[in-house]
C-alpha cells in the first residue's frame, strides 16, 4: 500500500509538469497586452522597458523555466522564511502579479480564506444532508420518502449554480428581505452580534454550493446501499437476531460507504470549480473571483498560478480517493 | 418392422403464437414503462418545438427594440414581459432557447466523436491503450472550468476577425465544450471495446477475413451503441450548462446574441428592480437539463439488457 502510495506521488510529478506546460502554452498565445491599460501618451519605448520590468523580454522556454523556479523553489522558501524568520529566499523574484505589482502567492493567501469558508463548509454541510437521505431512500425503496427524495435531488442536480443561487437571492434577499445578498468579506467576528451576520451572509452561499453535493451524493449513496441490502450477509445479520439498526447502520452501511468515501474525495477540487460561479453571484471575493478578474484583466502569472493550484487539488485528491479506496477495501489489492 | 415411435405431443414443434419483436421494439417498452422518463421527453419535445416553431407564429422580433415598451410586466402583447431596452423576452427566450440547444447538441456530438473514437482506438489496438489512456487521465485532471474561460477570451478575438462575432463564437463554444468533454465516453467505450474484443463472433469475423476497419464499423460500433447513447444524453445537459455558465459569467455570446445564460446574465444586472426577469431564463435551463437527466436514467435502463423485460 504505501509503495502504491509513492508510486502514484511519483508518477503526479510528470503529470503535473505536463498540465503546467499546457496552461503555460495556452496563455502564450493570449492575444492580449498587459500594457493595454496603460495611457497612450506614454511613448513606446518607455512600454517596451516597461514590458522587459515585467519579465516579458526572454523567449517563451526561459519563461517557463523562470515560472518553474519561482514556484517551485523560491515560493516554498518563502514560507519557510515566513514560518520560522529565516532568510532563505532573501533577494529572489518572487512570481510577480501583473496587476497588483505583489508577489502572486501574498494574494491567494489573503482570498483563500473566504473561499475554504465558504466551499469547505458547504461541502461539509452537504455531505452531513446527503447521507442520511440516501440511507433512508435506499432502506425504503420506493417508498414515498424515497419517491420525493429522489425527485428532490435530481432537481438539485439539473437546477445550474447560476439559476439556484440567484433564485435564492430573489426569494430570501429581495423579497424577504431576511439575508444579506453581497458577502461582506471586512467583518471580523468580535462578539455576538458580528458573529450573527457572518452566519446569515454564509447562509445562501453554502445553501446554493451544499445543494450540488447534497444532490450528487446522495444518489451515490442510495445506489450503494441498495447494491448492499439485498446481499446475503445481510440476511446472515438479520437471521443471527441483530437488530434493524446495527444491520443496517453497522453492516449495511459501512460496505456501502467505500464507494461513496471515493466519491467525496473526488468532488473536492470540482467543488472549487463550482466556487468560481456561486462567488460570483455573492460577490465573495475569493479564488474563483480572484481567477475571473485575473483573466479579465490579462494578468498571466496569476491565471497561470490559480488554474496550476487548481490542477494539482485535482490530481492530489485523485490519488487520495484511490487510497482511500483500497485501504477501506480489504478486497482491492494495488501490490 | 417396428412402427416407428410417435413425436411426443410436448416436444412438438408449433408456430410462433406472438409474432417476432425486434430489440428496440423491446427497448422502447422498457422506456415507456419509466415514467419520469417518458414525462421528461415529452416536455423536451415541447421545448424544442416551442423554440424552433415559436418564432414562426410569434410575430415580434428578438432583436427588435421598442423603446416605449421597455421594463415591461406580462402583457397580453408581451406574456413574459419586455426588457430594459423593450425587446419582447419570450422572442428573446425562443432565440436564446435556439441557440442553447444547438449548442448542446453540436458540442455533444463533437465530444461523443472525439469520446468514441479514443475509446474504439485504446480498446482494439493494444499498442495505442497505453498512451490515449494516459492522454484521457491527463485531460481529466486538467481544471477544466478555468481552462474553458481562459480559451474563449484568448480565441474570442481572433475568431471573430475570420468568421464573423457570432459564428466565430459559436465555433469557439462548441469547440472549448467538446474537447473537454469527451473524456468519459472514451473510458466507458474503451472497456466495452476490451470486453467485445475477446468475444467468439469477433474472431469469426477475423476468420474469414474481416479487415479491422470492418471489424470496428460493422460489429464493434453497433455494440456499443447503448453506452455511446446514454452518454450523449448527458453530454447534452452538461454542454448546456457549461455553456449558460460561460455566458453567464459574461465571456460566452455577445450581449445582442441572446441564450438562456446570457439572458440570465442580463438579468441579474435588475435584480433589486425586476427580480421575476430572472425566472425564464433560469427555468428554460433547468427544465431542459432536468427532462434530458430523466430522459438519460430512462434509457439507461431500457438499454440494459439485464434490467429490460424485469
Amino acid at each position: 500500500m504505501l509503495t502504491y502510495t509513492i508510486r502514484r506521488f511519483v508518477l503526479a510529478i510528470p503529470t503535473l509538469l505536463f498540465i503546467s506546460l499546457v496552461i503555460f502554452l495556452l496563455l502564450e498565445l493570449a492575444p492580449g497586452d498587459p500594457m493595454a491599460q496603460v495611457p497612450l501618451t506614454v511613448p513606446p519605448e518607455v512600454k517596451e522597458k516597461m514590458r522587459l520590468a515585467l519579465g516579458l523580454g526572454d523567449p517563451t522556454h526561459i519563461r517557463f523555466g523562470k515560472w518553474m523556479w519561482q514556484f517551485f523553489v523560491v515560493e516554498p522558501m518563502t514560507f519557510i522564511d515566513w514560518l520560522f524568520g529565516t532568510a532563505w529566499a532573501e533577494g529572489q523574484q518572487r512570481v510577480l502579479s501583473w496587476q497588483f505589482r505583489s508577489p502572486v502567492m501574498d494574494v491567494i493567501v489573503q482570498r483563500m480564506p473566504q473561499t475554504l469558508w465558504v466551499v469547505a463548509m458547504s461541502y461539509v454541510v452537504g455531505i452531513l444532508i446527503a447521507l442520511p437521505i440516501g440511507i433512508y431512500s435506499a432502506y425504503r425503496q420506493y417508498s414515498v420518502f424515497d419517491q420525493t427524495g429522489t425527485f428532490v435531488t435530481m432537481v438539485g442536480y439539473s437546477v445550474p449554480p447560476f439559476f439556484s443561487g440567484v433564485l435564492v437571492i430573489v426569494i430570501f434577499s429581495v423579497q424577504l428581505g431576511w439575508l444579506p445578498s453581497i458577502y461582506d468579506t471586512t467583518l471580523v467576528v468580535v462578539d455576538w452580534a458580528t458573529f450573527k451576520q457572518q452566519l446569515m451572509q454564509m447562509v445562501m452561499p453554502v445553501m446554493v454550493l451544499a445543494l450540488q453535493t447534497t444532490a450528487q451524493i446522495s444518489r451515490f449513496m442510495r445506489a450503494s446501499m441498495l447494491d448492499n441490502l439485498n446481499q446475503d450477509y445481510v440476511r446472515t445479520a438479520r437471521a443471527k437476531g441483530l437488530s434493524e439498526w446495527s444491520v443496517v447502520m453497522v453492516h449495511v452501511l459501512r460496505n456501502s460507504m467505500i464507494p461513496v468515501i471515493t466519491v467525496i474525495a473526488l468532488g473536492v477540487p470540482s467543488i472549487f470549480g463550482g466556487a468560481i460561479i456561486t462567488e460570483q453571484i455573492f460577490k465573495v471575493n475569493g479564488l474563483g473571483q480572484l481567477l475571473i478578474t485575473a483573466i479579465e484583466a490579462n494578468d498571466l502569472p496569476m491565471v497561470q498560478t490559480v488554474t496550476f493550484m487548481i490542477a494539482v487539488l485535482i490530481v492530489f485528491f485523485n490519488i487520495v480517493a484511490d487510497v482511500l479506496y483500497g485501504v477501506f477495501d480489504p478486497r482491492i489489492r494495488y501490490d | 418392422m417396428t412402427e416407428t415411435p410417435k413425436p411426443i405431443a410436448a416436444l412438438a414443434d408449433t408456430g410462433p403464437t406472438a409474432p417476432p419483436r425486434s430489440q428496440w421494439r423491446d427497448v422502447w417498452d422498457q422506456f415507456r414503462s419509466h415514467r419520469g422518463a417518458l414525462i421528461g421527453s415529452v416536455v423536451l419535445i415541447l421545448i424544442i418545438a416551442a423554440v424552433f416553431l415559436g418564432p414562426l407564429v410569434w410575430p415580434y422580433d428578438a432583436t427588435f427594440i421598442d423603446i416605449r415598451a421597455r421594463n415591461q410586466g406580462p402583457s397580453w402583447a408581451h406574456p413574459f414581459g419586455t426588457d430594459q431596452l423593450g425587446r419582447d423576452t419570450l422572442a428573446r427566450m425562443m432565440a436564446g432557447g435556439q441557440t442553447s440547444i444547438a449548442v448542446g447538441l453540436t458540442a455533444m456530438l463533437l465530444a461523443l466523436v472525439l469520446g468514441s473514437l479514443v475509446g474504439v482506438l485504446a480498446g482494439f489496438f493494444r499498442r495505442l491503450d497505453g498512451p490515449l489512456m494516459r492522454l484521457t487521465d491527463l485531460f481529466l485532471s486538467l481544471p477544466l472550468l478555468p481552462l474553458l474561460l481562459v480559451m474563449v477570451l484568448l480565441f474570442r478575438e481572433s475568431l471573430n476577425g475570420v468568421f464573423g462575432p457570432e459564428t466565430g463564437i459559436f465555433i469557439l463554444i462548441v469547440v472549448a465544450i467538446g474537447v473537454t468533454s469527451w473524456m468519459p465516453t472514451a473510458r466507458i467505450v474503451r472497456g466495452d471495446v476490451l470486453a467485445l474484443k475477446e468475444r467468439e463472433f469477433i474472431l469469426a469475423a477475423r476468420s474469414i477475413g474481416t479487415t479491422n476497419f470492418g471489424l470496428i464499423t460493422r460489429h464493434i460500433l453497433p455494440n456499443v451503441m447503448s453506452p455511446i447513447m446514454v452518454s450523449a444524453t448527458l453530454g447534452i445537459a452538461n454542454a448546456i450548462i457549461t455553456e449558460s455558465a460561460l455566458s453567464f459569467l459574461g465571456l460566452g455570446f455577445p450581449p445582442d446574441f441572446p441564450t438562456w445564460g446570457r439572458l440570465l446574465n442580463d438579468a441579474v444586472q435588475y435584480l433589486q428592480d425586476y427580480p421575476e426577469r430572472v425566472f425564464w431564463p433560469g427555468l428554460g435551463i433547468s427544465l431542459t437539463v432536468l427532462s434530458i437527466n430523466y430522459m438519460g436514467d430512462g434509457l439507461r435502463d431500457a438499454l440494459d439488457p439485464r434490467i429490460r423485460g424485469r
